[in-house]
């Protein structure tokens, strides 16, 4: 199978790539695919609490160059966008973007999942957090 | 002028071979189970029989004919040489898939009255594995025997698994994925000692270990050109004449071509081809074994040395010299093909589809899909040099150490994580 310039662009120089700390509360965590699928993303993303936009984004990815390519696009895709437009990327995007064939689909699948994942992380830790902040404000 | 008329554009489907400074060029083929470049020994003995020596080898009666039988003769005497059976033990095929399938399906339909049992194990070739699955939808009963951890069959199972019903037992002689050597001389002798018939794909195997169908107590053997530096296109098949003598049904009718087994006009120039690279690797199948294994283990030293967690899949000690076949635990095997890409190699992942199933070769020995996924085979062939070992190792390494730093699995293990006790999100891809 021959990869589109694009693709293989992202391959041998990925964006974004490393990692943030987990337990930061303005960082949320996707970790989505699994080993025996041959797919594993991990995207972070670090939200300004007041303006809801994401500041920073780190992936890393093990998986086919199609699913680096993915996890490295949707990095640069969110970074500077709002947690609501960032939920709006569809993969249909990516696919479109990098001129992925119908068998590598599934990589742009888990991409946007991941994406969805590290927002959930975030907001998750926002509304546990909340209760703290106010409990600290009292 | 007839032969350099390309013009110098390259097309997406040209291979575009450049040298580099050290001398190499690029990209490297390794990848000998799936095929062999010709040799150009090989070449030179087919040439004649496209243009002058064009005669059908089934006519009798002009120098035409008697030119091509001439040169078909000597093939079956240099197969025959090779494997120390006789020239007429030798039926010539389009290949190995055909040879596994004349084999399978004549054998068992020959058998038919005796018995409707026949034994394979998991880790053989598809030709073999979809082979059977066709007969039991006609009505026979397949064993496909497990392997051990070392892709090995256990003597033990096999004896286990056959009954009176049983008329063939079909063990590949060399596996084409982790390259083990099945002991076919040991289950030939059980299957003599219980009358069953016994054939081996040994397409991988013949030429670069010596295989001796009266030694091993061989029935019958797949041969083919492509895998030992000769033609794509021509194989042959070994099936014994005596102690005890085994009968085939034909599975092309026709003109009662090669004894009645195999009609069809021989395909000549391949066949021509195929005696020929017999016939070198017989002279030089010793000396070539010990420069393959010495390559091979200068690879497998180059990266084991430098990486940790890679693992070898299958008995190093039971294992054709060329063969390599290792997996680079937290790398996907399609990835680091992408980052190799100036060396032709092949990878136990197939990441192509929504379920992405890895090699069931390396599942059969228990390797976890996960390694299954991050496994290169590396085939090192008569051409391979030194110079080019060391680029390879190099290569691979650090391609492999890039993609660790890219990978949230290597990440993972070490800051202690178990990825066994992960709950992982995707478990129903």
């Amino acid at each position: 199978m021959s990869y589109s310039e694009k693709v293989i662009d992202h391959y041998n120089n990925p964006r974004n790539v490393g990692s943030m700390d987990k337990k930061d509360s303005d960082v949320g965590t996707g970790l989505v695919g699994a080993p025996e699928c041959g797919d594993v993303m991990k995207l972070q993303i670090k939200v300004n609490p007041q303006t809801n936009v994401i500041e920073d984004a780190k992936f890393k990815t093990f998986g086919c160059g199609s699913a680096i390519a993915s996890s490295s696009l949707a990095t640069e895709w969110v970074k500077g966008k709002t947690i609501d437009q960032a939920l709006e990327i569809k993969n249909t995007e990516i696919v479109k973007e990098l001129a992925l064939p119908p068998v590598k689909i599934h990589c742009s699948v888990l991409a946007e999942d991941a994406i969805r994942a590290a927002i959930g992380d975030w907001k998750k830790k926002q509304e546990t957090a909340k209760p703290a902040e106010v409990r600290a404000a009292q | 002028m007839t032969t350099n008329t390309r013009t110098a554009t390259p097309s997406s489907h040209d291979i575009g071979q450049r040298t580099v400074p050290n001398g190499i060029k690029l990209p490297i083929y390794m990848d000998n189970h799936a095929t062999t470049p010709m040799d150009p020994r090989v070449l030179e003995e087919m040439l004649p029989y496209f243009m002058e020596k064009f005669g059908n080898s089934a006519s009798r009666n002009h120098p035409f004919g008697w030119a091509a039988e001439e040169a078909v003769e000597l093939s079956r005497e240099r197969i025959a040489r090779l494997i120390g059976a006789t020239a007429k033990e030798i039926i010539f095929t389009s290949g190995a898939t055909e040879s596994d399938n004349l084999a399978i399906k004549g054998v068992a339909e020959m058998y038919r009255e005796k018995g409707n049992h026949i034994i394979t194990a998991v880790t053989e070739h598809k030709a073999v594995l979809d082979t059977c699955k066709h007969l039991e939808k006609l009505g026979f009963r397949v064993t496909y025997m497990p392997v051990q951890k070392d892709g090995l069959v256990d003597l033990d199972d096999l004896k286990r698994a056959m009954d009176d019903k049983t008329i063939l037992v079909t063990i590949m002689a060399a596996n084409n994925e982790i390259g083990v050597l099945q002991p076919v001389a040991e289950i030939g002798k059980l299957c003599h000692e219980r009358g069953v018939v016994f054939h081996t794909d040994a397409v991988q195997a013949i030429g670069k270990v010596p295989i001796d169908v009266n030694k091993m107590n061989i029935d019958v053997a797949s041969i083919t050109g492509h895998k030992l530096y000769g033609p794509k296109g021509a194989g042959a098949l070994y099936v014994r004449r005596k102690n005890p003598r085994v009968q085939l049904v034909a599975q092309i009718d026709g003109g009662g071509h090669e004894r009645g087994m195999r009609s069809g006009t021989l395909n000549v120039p391949g066949i021509a081809g195929l005696g020929k690279a017999c016939a070198i690797a017989h002279e030089e199948m010793a000396q070539e074994s010990c420069k393959m294994a010495g390559l091979r283990n200068r690879l497998k030293d180059s990266i084991m040395s430098r990486l940790d967690e890679v693992y070898i899949n299958g008995s190093v000690e039971h294992r054709l010299p060329g063969n390599l076949n290792i997996s680079f635990a937290y790398v996907e095997g399609e990835s680091l093909l992408m980052g190799i890409n100036d060396i032709a190699v092949s990878s136990g992942s197939a990441c192509t589809s929504a379920t992405l199933e890895p090699s069931y070769v390396l599942k059969a020995l228990g390797t976890g899909d996960d390694l299954a996924h991050s496994s290169i085979r590396f085939g090192i062939g008569r051409f391979n040099t030194e110079a080019e070992i060391d680029y390879v190792g190099d290569r691979v390494v650090e391609t492999v150490l890039r993609l660790r730093e890219l990978s949230p699995l290597y990440e993972m293990a070490k800051e202690g994580v178990d990825l066994k006790s992960v709950k992982w999100a995707a478990e129903a891809h």
